[in-house]
């Protein structure tokens, strides 16, 4: 290498730290000014510009507040309860389902899935009109298992997930069952599902931070907020007269995140790989 | 005496003898197995789909008489002039997806080659993904109020308050703010497909361009480019689509108050408070045509463009399935 390559490439490296280093700041301010503003006294708050740091990093005060003024407490025990009905529910229907569709051939295959493809396509919120009716008229109004009945039903990228997985576990473990004379059924529970595990852990934890991030429905359909809030939903509280304590509300936001951040640094490899599986392959 | 039993029944086979041999218990379990999540499909997605196109011929609201107006409804949805505008201000938001995608293109070719930091850099700029929508709206909401922390951060770098636009009510720039936070949000969900789709690629192809003496930007060009042109595409289509439904940033952050609103917003509106249901299912099926329309002419252009690459294809049914499972899956990932 010539001297002037050599410049040239720790330019390009430089250039290139610069980069990553201003658009990780750029992606972490908002949620950095948050946490400073979430530990700040109102005296503080009102004193002090937004980016100096709190006199206390230990000043807990609007986090005990935001939590119960925002009912948060109920929110999480609404929100574990949607969160494990939801898994388990669409886990089970979700693998069933790619299991026909992968292992069986009749007609009426290839449209089941383009319809499955086709739902998918729909923007959510155009559908919520006349979802709304139809949510009326069945009682699902105010009711957590309308909720969690409808959060199963609009689930397909875990249908794509398992698919995928089956596509990769050799059929001759069915061929070889069916001749030792065991059902469907044991094939499905006591052979293929055990060997699904990862993609189902996979597709628990993308369908999982997706739901609990859900409001928009949540917020429709889970009117009563003193009984009925979700974590994203008891945030609203603070759409009103509280509007301007900007200190409390970045507590609330702060301990709203903490479940996925926790998710997020335990199981961040699941969480990339869960991303590209049903994206990138094939 | 046994044989003939066997041949008998074989030919006539009773319906319990029926559910008892494999072809029952294959049909058995075919119902089992998928018909909570086809009536799930059904209840939720196909019916409100019909239900909402009936609806755009009535006058209605939720609630009591309705009265059939024919195309009155989508009439009306033309003559709104917030409707136009709103499909104007989508401009803004394919904009950001640009800006978006290519942003994300870049660092996930940095990250993929051997960075320090690298798995952390991909962690600060993967975790905005993760925050949910209303969190995101006060963050925002904050992040732009006057003097506090964009302008602060702004102000290190040396510009002045008075001289820095009202984030949020300035109507020459809040659809910018507010593509802004979209961008935020889902540039490293991005970059992390794309970081994907880049590790894919057979690494036995950079060492030989390395010996080749090619330098980063040629096998940029030349080697992950044409690699991973199809998940680039796909991400084209979706984000032209996505930007006009974009209903979030404006929804949390402003309310679409000051010209912010999207035609989503502005649905939403008419639906939910308004109770103008009609209108707003005739709204919902226009943009719906849209989108498809949108979405066809972008596929055919593709196709176009890449037409050499796709008659080598023998498996071309094959291939289209598998993109429209991205499509989905990207669509769902969101």
């Amino acid at each position: 290498m010539t001297n002037l390559q050599k410049i040239g490439s720790y330019a390009l490296t430089v250039l290139k730290y610069l980069s990553l280093v201003f658009f990780s700041f750029v992606a972490i301010i908002p949620v950095v000014s948050c946490v400073i503003t979430a530990f700040k006294t109102d005296t503080e708050y009102q004193n002090t510009n937004v980016m100096v740091f709190p006199e206390s990093w230990l000043y807990f005060e609007n986090f005990v507040q935001a939590f119960e003024r925002a009912n948060m407490g109920r929110g999480f025990i609404n929100s574990i309860i949607i969160l494990v009905s939801v898994l388990v529910i669409s886990t089970f229907v979700g693998t069933q389902l790619a299991y026909v569709l992968n292992r069986f051939k009749f007609p009426g295959n290839g449209l089941i899935r383009s319809l499955f493809l086709f739902a998918s396509l729909l923007p959510g919120v155009a559908m919520q009109v006349s979802l709304y009716a139809i949510m009326h008229g069945m009682g699902f109004i105010n009711s957590l298992w309308g909720y969690i009945i409808l959060m199963c039903g609009t689930d397909v990228i875990s249908i794509y997930i398992y698919i995928q997985f089956f596509e990769n576990i050799s059929i001759s473990l069915d061929e070889s069952a069916i001749v030792d004379g065991a059902s469907y059924f044991t094939i499905f529970y006591r052979i293929l599902l055990p060997l699904l595990k990862p993609a189902i852990v996979t597709s628990c934890i993308l369908k999982g931070v997706n739901t609990y991030n859900e409001y928009y429905a949540a917020n429709l359909y889970l009117q009563d907020k003193k009984l009925l809030p979700t974590v994203a939903t008891s945030l609203y509280t603070f759409v009103g007269p509280l509007g301007s304590k900007y200190n409390l509300i970045c507590a609330g936001v702060i301990i709203s995140l903490l479940p996925a951040l926790v998710l997020f640094i335990t199981c961040q490899k699941q969480i990339y790989s869960g991303l590209t599986s049903g994206a990138v392959k094939g | 005496m046994a044989a003939m039993t066997q041949v008998s029944m074989k030919k006539k086979r009773t319906l319990g003898e029926w559910a008892r041999s494999r072809d029952g218990q294959k049909v058995f379990v075919m119902v089992a197995f998928m018909i909570i999540p086809l009536v799930l499909l059904f209840v939720f997605t196909y019916l409100p789909f019909a239900e909402m196109f009936g609806f755009s011929f009535y006058n209605m609201k939720y609630i009591g008489e309705r009265k059939f107006v024919g195309l009155k409804n989508y009439i009306r949805v033309f003559q709104r002039d917030d409707c136009f505008s709103a499909l104007k201000n989508s401009l803004y938001y394919m904009g950001g997806s640009v800006v978006q995608l290519a942003l994300a293109l870049y660092l996930a070719t940095v990250l993929s080659f051997k960075v320090k930091g690298g798995s952390i850099f991909k962690g600060f700029m993967f975790f905005p993904y993760l925050i949910n929508g209303i969190a995101v709206g006060f963050i925002f909401k904050f992040f732009y109020t006057r003097g506090f922390v964009f302008d602060t951060v702004l102000q290190w770098f040396g510009f002045e308050l008075e001289n820095l636009p009202y984030w949020l009510k300035d109507q020459s720039i809040n659809n910018i703010s507010l593509v802004g936070t979209s961008v935020w949000r889902y540039f490293g969900q991005n970059m992390v497909l794309f970081i994907g789709a880049i590790m894919s690629v057979d690494s036995e192809l950079y060492e030989a361009a390395m010996l080749d003496g090619a330098n980063r930007f040629q096998q940029f060009m030349y080697i992950i480019l044409p690699s991973i042109k199809t998940i680039i595409v796909l991400n084209v289509i979706l984000s032209i689509t996505g930007s006009l439904s974009a209903f979030e940033p404006p929804y949390v952050i402003t309310s679409g108050a000051n010209g912010t609103g999207t035609y989503f917003v502005i649905m939403h509106e008419i639906a939910h408070t308004q109770q103008k249901v009609g209108v707003a299912s005739a709204m919902a099926i226009i943009l719906l045509m849209i989108i498809f329309a949108a979405t066809i002419l972008q596929k055919l252009f593709f196709k176009y463009v890449f037409r050499s690459a796709e008659d080598e294809d023998l498996n071309a049914t094959a291939r289209r399935d598998k993109k429209l499972a991205k499509l989905a899956a990207r669509k769902a990932g969101r």
